[in-house]
């Protein structure tokens, strides 16, 4: 199943693109390496039969990552040269990475080449599962412990970024630019398609690739491209259920495991007859959650105006800047 | 069939290539911006249209005829923010 042409090329563009990207000065083209790096990545999943994760990397990985990095950069200063580090550590940081690399090596040369693995036991209870779509019936119903485990991550990670930005409201800074009338009008036609594919690839969970992370992450994007082009998502709610809704995964995943640990004393097993329910419910939470996550990690992180001091844009909107 | 899929796919991946050998070598943000984007139209509209006659159905085709309008916007808004905001003269700064 390996293709003889394009495999091979894309795996030395991977280690290529890799390479460049971490031994280049400039920080603007490293981090635009990175995001051809995460295509890549999602290219190399899609030859490895992994859609899901193909759809997370591209979203995620090579898209709002790479807008994170890139914003960053534009407030720690553009013309940034980066110092590399001493050879001594240079030296200690290649050979313990090819030490950890030896020993991977050596545990996937060492597992049995022609094992089945969980597979046959999963697809033995797909119809207890509630889905039709393996990747889902796994992390939200055999596995659903670890997913719950990684909500509350994203749940602490954005809980730091408010702490470590000293904010406690979720709108963020606006860029002191003014109003472009192209990125306002292809963003009035791109934000319905993103939240209806949003919405669809969440709906798509349940049967085919697709599911809560990757609609999320395409909803956040949506967010984030508002943001950039100077609406602000998050002002017409307010901030009490903006700190509500980024907790609503977490939420509601909890509820769920606590309300089937209440009647059955299982924690975290779903019945099959609930099953179905429960997972979807659990998923449009995880969604809505991911999505203003996304978007308070992206407007928290800006403090200061994008634009070059030397040059003074007016202030935006016109109007007095303290109603939040 | 097979044949004309081939032929449009491998014009548009020859657009493809002039549009990053323009990315390489023209001197200034405009040229290259110019090179860039007939890569994203022509050339992704023709491997879209090489890709929609080998699709098997037409719930597919039309997919891929609006994810090729989908890049037409991204890449026009980019490139005309990228031209609007560079320092070569006819930019912002």
């Amino acid at each position: 199943m390996i293709d003889p042409l394009f495999d091979p090329l894309l795996a030395i563009a991977l280690l290529g693109v890799a390479a460049v990207a971490l031994h280049s000065r400039d920080l603007f083209r490293g981090i635009v390496l990175y995001i051809v790096f995460g295509l890549l990545m999602a290219l190399a999943w899609v030859r490895l039969h992994a859609p899901d994760l193909a759809l997370a990397e591209a979203a995620i990985g090579a898209g709002i990552t790479g807008a994170l990095l890139l914003d960053t950069m534009a407030q720690l200063g553009r013309g940034r040269k980066d110092q590399p580090p001493s050879r001594l550590l240079q030296a200690a940081a290649f050979a313990a990475v090819a030490a950890f690399a030896a020993i991977a090596l050596s545990a996937v040369l060492a597992l049995p080449r022609t094992a089945g693995g969980l597979t046959t036991t999963a697809s033995a209870f797909m119809e207890d599962s509630g889905v039709e779509s393996p990747v889902t019936a796994v992390l939200l119903n055999f596995r659903a412990w670890d997913t719950w485990l990684e909500v509350a991550v994203l749940l602490v990670a954005v809980i730091s970024v408010l702490v470590l930005a000293r904010r406690l409201d979720l709108t963020g800074e606006l860029t002191r630019i003014p109003p472009d009338p192209l990125l306002t009008a292809s963003v009035r036609l791109l934000i319905p398609i993103m939240v209806l594919t949003g919405g669809y690839l969440l709906w798509r969970g349940t049967h085919a690739p697709g599911g809560a992370f990757q609609a999320g992450a395409v909803l956040g994007s949506g967010g984030v491209l508002l943001l950039l082009a100077g609406f602000r998502p998050l002002t017409a709610i307010p901030a009490v259920l903006g700190r509500a809704i980024v907790t609503a995964g977490l939420f509601a995943f909890t509820v769920a495991a606590a309300a089937v640990a209440a009647s059955s004393f299982d924690f975290l097993r779903f019945g099959p007859a609930h099953a179905g329910s429960i997972i979807v419910a659990i998923e449009l939470a995880v969604t809505i959650s991911i999505a203003v996550t996304l978007i308070v990690l992206f407007a928290a992180a800006r403090e200061v105006p994008v634009r070059s001091p030397t040059k003074e844009a007016p202030p935006y909107p016109p109007e007095a800047e303290g109603g939040r | 069939m097979s044949i004309l899929s081939a032929a449009l796919l491998l014009s548009g991946a020859f657009f493809f290539l002039a549009g990053t050998v323009g990315l390489i070598r023209f001197p200034d943000v405009h040229s290259r911006l110019h090179a860039l984007t007939k890569g994203d139209n022509l050339g992704l509209g023709l491997i879209v249209c090489g890709l929609m006659i080998e699709s098997g159905s037409p719930a597919v085709a039309v997919k891929l005829f609006i994810i090729w309008l989908l890049a037409l916007v991204a890449s026009a808004t980019s490139c005309y923010l990228i031209a609007g905001n560079s320092e070569a003269p006819g930019g912002d700064e």
